[in-house]
């Protein structure tokens, strides 16, 4: 997967998880947190979400690379790269 | 013959879920969802844990832990259960409190709150903002030196009234003190604080109807009446259990038993390290409850000025050891209107007091039924000051103690809010002692109570998962060398 495919999924994971927000204008290299009302759940959910679809495995110390946009992509993009896009 | 309560159920599944409080349900789901075979295991002849109801002749219904959750439910009952549960959930707007100090109505939110600091408190605005702000602000990673009656002192100096609205529903809601970790605190009145109060429509029998509906949509193999007796252990890692006197393989296992029967009773202290038993044993389990259950007569009525839910205390000054004294000054009425079970015309009240175990554990069998009925009786007294018609109106009342929570639950002393802060740690840190052994339920005040423990449920769920997955046997599987 190539990074923008990683942004996708990680857009279509945010539909589900917060499907009454805006997705629209979200800013690549602002904090998620800031941008959308998400809590710790709706991070683990994100985590749980990638291991279903593609058995991605991300510790708990790592869980602060999920903060913005961009840095979601550059962290899992190693771990993706060789995967196809569900 | 006995009926054979595990007919059918396989010799062996990725994951045995041990108990179906709300932790031990949504960590089955979750995990059958995300494509594992899971059992679960119930010792009770109904799903439930502490989230139950009773029936009792006449067709009053009881509900014993409905009293109110957080909006956080809502998403949570969408995210891991379903649409349908999600839409049951609706406000109790009318949150009373009625004490020697003060008499008020809130819908219990921040905003309402500020208000009634301000205005009616006389607080200056400045602390109220800072107060909710330093709340809100707290996570779980925080300093757990600073004390609950500390935060209390450092925002409202001398505000014994004040302290006394801020923390009173929450010691009713779970058992924390002035003594506990601030940072339990901060959560959970910061949770109930951003929408307010809310409850189930249908009733707690209505919602784990459904949740067991959505647990066989998602493949879970869900039995009742069995009682796990041993959890199996081989090589430092979990192997399965013994339940109704047969042995069931599992990779994983999520207890939801209470974590210190847990640790001692099904697994055995033997399995652990030295370190980790005297953390294990010096785990504070919460206080229990006594209840006294009303139902008025079909067709009777409450005035829904009664409120919702209403915080009533005779004692001049709010103390954390008041409350669970036998000598009852303090008690929350639950008031369910016919809307509770939509289509009914019963009326019914539930009174619930903090209590210990130890107070009612070494009765004679004669002094603990006399102590019942005093129970029901002086509580009667107590309500007709809100409900002078409360005799003429009734038709069933009872009570239990926390001789009844131990016998239904099985918690050690009949624990109804699971364990003091240090219990989180314990929980948690169960994966590294027995490789495949986890705990989800009730622990440290921060993961009790319905959203409590069922957002804990997922978190245990995802480890569970993740451990599943790396410890997958490589395929194909080497051969031994022997």
């Amino acid at each position: 997967m190539t990074p923008v495919e990683i942004k996708a999924v990680i857009l279509d994971i945010l539909e589900g998880i917060a499907p009454d927000e805006d997705l629209s204008d979200l800013k690549d290299d602002v904090p998620l947190r800031e941008q959308l009302e998400l809590d710790s759940m709706d991070f683990l959910d994100i985590v749980m979400e990638l291991r279903k679809r593609y058995r991605v495995q991300i510790p708990e110390d790592d869980y602060v690379q999920l903060a913005t946009m961009n840095s979601t992509v550059n962290y899992l993009s190693p771990m993706m790269k060789d995967l196809e896009k569900a | 013959m006995p009926k054979d309560f595990l007919q059918g159920a396989r010799e062996r599944y990725d994951t045995i879920v041990i108990g179906s409080g709300l932790a031990g349900l949504t960590a089955a789901n979750t995990l059958a969802r995300s494509g594992q075979s899971v059992l679960l295991l119930e010792q009770h002849y109904k799903l439930g844990g502490m989230a139950t109801w009773f029936k009792r002749p006449g067709g009053h219904i009881f509900d014993i832990s409905l009293h109110g959750f957080p909006v956080g439910m809502v998403k949570s009952c969408r995210r891991y259960w379903s649409e349908e549960i999600a839409a049951s959930i609706v406000q109790l707007k009318n949150i009373r409190f009625d004490n020697p100090m003060f008499s008020l109505t809130t819908t219990f939110n921040r905003e309402d709150f500020t208000r009634l600091l301000i205005e009616q408190f006389q607080v200056p605005a400045d602390n109220v903002r800072a107060f909710f702000d330093a709340a809100r602000g707290m996570n779980f990673f925080d300093d757990q030196a600073t004390t609950v009656g500390q935060l209390f002192e450092r925002y409202f100096p001398g505000r014994e009234d004040v302290i006394r609205l801020l923390m009173e529903p929450i010691t009713y809601a779970n058992g924390s003190t002035l003594e506990d970790p601030a940072i339990s605190y901060g959560i959970v009145f910061s949770n109930f604080m951003s929408k307010g109060v809310f409850t189930f429509q249908g009733g707690t029998d209505r919602l784990i109807k459904l949740m067991h509906e959505e647990l066989i949509k998602s493949g879970v193999d869900v039995r009742i009446k069995c009682d796990v007796q041993k959890i199996l252990v081989r090589d430092g890692r979990v192997a399965g259990v013994e339940v109704n006197g047969r042995q069931i393989e599992a990779r994983a296992v999520v207890s939801n038993a209470n974590l210190k029967a847990t640790i001692f009773h099904l697994v055995g202290a033997d399995h652990f390290d030295r370190k980790f038993r005297e953390d294990a044993e010096a785990v504070r389990l919460n206080n229990s409850s006594c209840q006294v259950y009303m139902a008025l007569k079909p067709g009777a009525e409450l005035d829904e000025s009664l409120g919702d839910l209403l915080f009533s205390s005779t004692a001049p000054l709010f103390r954390t050891e008041a409350l669970l004294s036998r000598d009852v000054t303090s008690r929350t009425y639950s008031f369910y209107y016919p809307r509770t079970r939509p289509g009914s015309d019963r009326s019914l009240v539930v009174s619930s007091t903090n209590a210990r175990y130890s107070d009612w554990a070494g009765l004679s069998s004669e002094d603990y039924e006399a102590s019942k009925r005093d129970l029901v009786e002086t509580t009667l007294d107590a309500l007709a000051r809100y409900v002078p018609e409360i005799r003429e109106k009734l038709d069933h009342a009872e009570a239990s103690t926390p001789l009844t929570f131990r016998h239904y639950t099985k918690h050690m002393e009949g624990a109804s809010f699971g364990t003091k802060f240090e219990g989180l740690a314990v929980s948690r840190a169960i994966p590294e002692q027995v490789g495949g052994l986890f705990h989800a339920g009730s622990v440290g005040i921060i993961m009790s109570g319905w959203l409590g423990a069922m957002n804990y449920g997922v978190i245990v769920a995802n480890d569970v998962d993740s451990w599943l997955l790396k410890s997958a046997p490589m395929t194909p599987p080497v051969a031994s060398v022997s």
